[in-house]
């Protein structure tokens, strides 16, 4: 595998042939917030946090789905950057439900996590307020679509790693939707294998465990990652 | 098939050709005001008054003058002529005219600017031949030019023509044809695709619905030349659902050069086999997003993706895809007719050819015009269109729809060309061209477009699915009288932060509408804000 | 000269003047440092002039609220959003989806729909204020100068803010002092 030489943010970097920016820069230490980007998943460049300015081209490129390339120089933290970061943070908290204080996922959200780091101390855009509702009919499981950022990292898990399909998007623009098949209730799901990766997967409080205490509810994200990593090496497999 | 077998269709259908020809608009604006009973009408009157033997009543496209349909023309001997505003009872006064008769019908000057100033190469056919018959199309040389490229040319040497032409991507952003030809022609693959983005949905465009409607082949002739240039054998033309009649003479297009051999395997005794399926768009307006429309080629949620990589190394399940708007394409055959350097020879240093634009709004002659790049602005919307109808003056003229912006009657003087339009903060588009008088308010037509996007927002991206309902949140509390100083200061600062950041070209320009009016029109911006008694 | 400091109670559950009262002894600096001319925990009747810094605890519910206000932005030097109800809407704010310009709707689903006895609006002109057809953040109503977040915020990130703004610097919250929740 080849290896290409590149800068970030003034350092010097070595990465492998076909690695991404994101790839690249967490490798060297260097963090760049991402959302809808999940170990284990592929990724869509949907979020559009972890933007960067890459000399040479005055498109803003998605770290995630950027490719490193030899004598790449990649700037992650630009005055201009922060700035648009903290306004797409805003943008999500405005537009639907987020009240962190009565939310499952207080204090382990990578919502809530990214507004307090990226420096979001309020909202400058009118809170939009729209109506959601709760799909509390699984068995297991519960989706609310107040806290969801449509990131659709739990539709990558569902149909990449797990295989089910059940997870999907529909409709458009900010009435896009998660749904559970063709749109119907979760629990009257037949495709859901209950697996609970698209749980581990949401990056809020959107989808939770029924049942936990604010305290209890903890997304684990690194499991995804193990298994697709056990998937890939074959460490499932008997060495005989 | 044959050339001397395409010559013969051609001299055939020629000779059979009568006397008098009477051509009646059969495209869905003229169908949309009864052109067909119109058109039975007609048939009925020449059988009544024993012309028929003299008379061809002739199903044909857009003849472009629109706003005065329905349309009919009339060919004898050498001369022509048109009526306009056509009702079906006027059929039988027509068919007398023909013979001297009176008739009370408004007659139409063909020599009336509207037309004289015009340059046709896509619409060249438009309005003369039957589109539902493929023997008028060969009859007026119709693929001969496909010919010409699998017998004389090899696919580099098509690719070259094309790079010499000049021609620009017709769908809006003006990416040089002939370099994206080149690249897919080069990308490696075995499988290739050839893709035809006929997903016009910009308010107020129907350029490419007129061509697919009035000219079907001169389309798939355009794929078939692209095909054997850059090594395809399977092409796609997407069509939104809301032209049915476009997809349904698509259909028979596609059908009837099957039956003469001129799609499908082995095409003019070549080695080369192309076929093109239609795929209907379910109305989304980011389907006309390439990176989309491909996703939904393949059957996936018609949503964008990042690029790189671009179509040319991976489109459709991943292989190298050639994707081109409807108007580019309708450009191919008579670049390699009449040679890359005669397209060169018309329009700019930089904007080559003609371009086909849909001239509505608040001007008196609405309708569809071609002509060649460079053209002054002035000459199109003040002597081609007559100005603002009812005594009113021209305020602004948006081109380019939601992705555009407007354009001062003060620069009415710039040439209609790629860098000039971008220079003023507009863009060529696709060829919407919405005229709007002194009485327009600007704000009102900006919180249209953002509206408009705001609403065909996929919503994949943040930026755009939710920028675009803050930013028409803040349009509305402008219109309403109820914003402040600082509420336009935070409408300036997520345009800029919206078209920096989003995925795809929709939320890019989204904000573009907004930003132009800001540019030529703050006054009426300002006039509406309110004092902030509680600001800083 | 002391700072003349205000705090104000809006919509909200007093969660954020309790969090105030647990700065102990900065309490005590603070009164050495300002003094407190408006705050639920004094008995002043009207929002005097002239005050240097007001904190104001909960979202912008009822006309009330909204009309106290507008006169603490006219006589207040700086304001500074005190906690989630103030900054965000926060848990007030969460009748808003069942009806953005419909009160009603909220009345009706509160004292009708759910009631277990004597089901009826309350209602009684000029003693209970009419509620603003939707809650509102602070500063989407007026502008405010800095934010304070949390729910409520800790006594040390209230400390740390004040302590900042007594000094006379632009107070800056960092990292998790921003935490919402």
């Amino acid at each position: 595998m080849a290896v290409k030489t590149l800068t970030i943010d003034g350092r010097p970097i070595t990465a492998e042939e076909g690695a991404t920016v994101l790839q690249a820069a967490t490798e060297a230490g260097i963090k760049i917030p991402t959302l809808c980007h999940l170990e284990g998943v592929y990724d869509v460049g949907a979020c559009r946090l972890c933007i960067v300015e890459i000399t040479g081209t005055t498109k803003l490129l998605p770290a995630c789905t950027t490719k490193v390339s030899e004598g790449m120089e990649v700037q992650t933290q630009t005055e201009r950057l922060r700035n648009y970061r903290r306004m797409i943070l805003e943008l999500l908290f405005a537009e639907r439900n987020h009240v962190c204080a009565v939310c499952v996922s207080n204090g382990h959200c990578e919502l809530q996590t990214l507004a307090y780091s990226q420096g979001m101390e309020h909202i400058r855009y009118d809170y939009t307020f729209p109506k959601w509702n709760v799909d509390t009919t699984h068995r297991l499981f519960g989706m609310d679509h107040n806290r969801c950022v449509l990131c659709t990292r739990c539709v990558r898990a569902c149909w990449h790693i797990e295989g089910a399909g059940t997870k999907n998007i529909a409709g458009r623009g900010a009435t896009s939707k998660i749904i559970t098949d063709l749109n119907q209730p979760w629990g009257d799901s037949d495709s859901c294998t209950e697996c609970g990766k698209c749980v581990m997967a949401c990056p809020t409080g959107a989808l939770f465990q029924k049942g936990s205490t604010v305290g209890e509810m903890v997304h684990d994200r690194d499991k995804l990652e193990f298994i697709v990593t056990a998937r890939e090496k074959k460490q499932w497999v008997a060495a005989d | 098939m044959q050339l001397d077998e395409l010559k013969a269709i051609a001299e055939k259908h020629r000779s059979s050709r009568k006397k008098i020809i009477v051509r009646t608009c059969m495209s869905a604006g003229c169908m949309s005001s009864q052109a067909d009973i119109i058109k039975k009408n007609l048939e009925a009157e020449a059988k009544a008054q024993g012309l028929e033997a003299d008379v061809e009543v002739r199903r044909v496209g857009c003849m472009g003058f629109c706003g005065q349909g329905p349309l009919v023309g009339w060919d004898n001997s050498g001369e022509h002529g048109l009526w306009e505003f056509v009702k079906p009872e006027d059929a039988a006064s027509i068919i007398a005219a023909l013979k001297g008769g009176e008739c009370k019908v408004q007659r139409g000057d063909p020599k009336h600017p509207f037309f004289a100033k015009q340059m046709h190469i896509v619409r060249a056919n438009g309005g003369i031949i039957d589109p539902e018959r493929i023997e008028d199309y060969i009859a007026i040389g119709g693929y001969t030019a496909l010919h010409h490229s699998l017998t004389e040319l090899q696919p580099a040497q098509v690719v070259e023509e094309v790079t010499k032409s000049g021609l620009r991507g017709r769908g809006g952003a003006g990416f040089p044809s002939g370099l994206k030809w080149g690249t897919v022609a080069k990308s490696p693959g075995a499988k290739k695709y050839v893709v035809c983005n006929g997903d016009e949905g910009d308010p107020g465009a129907f350029m490419d619905r007129s061509v697919l409607e009035s000219d079907p082949h001169l389309v798939l002739e355009g794929m078939a030349i692209a095909a054997y240039a850059v090594g395809a054998d399977q092409g796609y033309l997407y069509v939104r659902a809301e032209y049915p009649l476009a997809i349904s003479r698509l259909q028979i297009a596609i059908k009837q050069a099957k039956q003469l051999g001129l799609l499908g395997a082995g095409i003019f005794e070549s080695p080369f086999n192309f076929n093109v399926d239609i795929r209907i768009g379910a109305g989304a307006f980011v389907c006309g997003e390439e990176t989309a429309l491909m996703a939904s080629v393949e059957g996936k949620r018609g949503t964008p993706r990042p690029r790189p990589p671009f179509p040319a190394e991976s489109g459709l399940w991943g292989c190298p895809t050639l994707i081109n708007n409807v108007e580019t394409f309708a450009n191919i055959s008579a670049i390699i007719n009449k040679g890359g350097e005669w397209y060169a020879g018309i329009g700019t240093e930089k904007s080559k050819g003609t371009k086909v634009f849909a001239l509505t709004g608040k001007i008196k002659n609405n309708g569809l015009i071609e002509v060649p790049m460079g053209i002054p602005l002035r000459q199109i919307i003040m002597e081609m269109g007559g100005g603002a109808p009812d005594g009113r003056s021209i305020k602004s003229v948006q081109t380019g729809g939601p992705s555009g912006g407007c354009i001062p009657a003060d620069y009415l003087d710039t040439p209609v060309d790629y860098e000039s339009l971008t220079k003023l903060g507009s863009i060529m588009g696709s060829g919407g061209m919405v005229v709007m008088d002194d009485t327009t308010n600007m704000v009102e037509i900006a919180k249209f477009y953002m509206e408009f996007c705001m609403e065909e927002s996929c919503g994949k991206c943040i930026p755009c699915r939710a920028g675009t309902v803050q930013m028409f949140n803040l349009l509305e509390k402008i219109t309403q009288r109820k914003a402040t100083a600082r509420d336009l200061a935070k409408l300036e600062e997520l345009c800029d932060m919206v078209k920096n950041t989003s995925l795809c070209g929709l939320g890019q320009t989204a904000p573009n509408p907004v930003i132009s009016t800001l540019k030529f029109f703050r006054k009426e911006y300002a006039e509406l804000l309110q004092p902030d008694p509680f600001g800083p | 000269m002391k700072v003349r400091l205000a705090t104000v109670w809006l919509g909200g559950c007093s969660g954020c003047h309790m969090s105030f009262l647990d700065l102990d002894e900065f309490l005590i600096d603070l009164a050495n440092a300002a003094d407190l001319v408006y705050s639920p925990v004094v008995d002043v009747k009207d929002y005097p002039e002239n005050v240097d810094l007001c904190l104001i605890e909960g979202a912008v519910c009822n006309e009330d609220n909204l009309e106290i206000l507008h006169k603490i932005r006219a006589h207040t030097k700086v304001l500074v959003s005190f906690g989630d109800c103030a900054v965000t809407g926060n848990v007030p704010a969460m009748r808003n989806p069942f009806g953005m310009d419909n009160v009603e709707n909220v009345l009706q689903c509160a004292y009708v729909d759910h009631a277990q006895n004597n089901p009826a609006v309350p209602k009684a002109d000029g003693i209970v204020p009419q509620l603003l057809a939707n809650v509102r953040p602070v500063h989407e109503m007026v502008f405010v100068e800095y934010f304070l977040p949390g729910c409520p915020p800790p006594a040390a990130r209230i400390k740390a803010l004040v302590a900042q703004l007594l000094a006379g610097a632009v107070p800056k919250l960092e990292g998790e002092q921003l935490k919402f929740g």
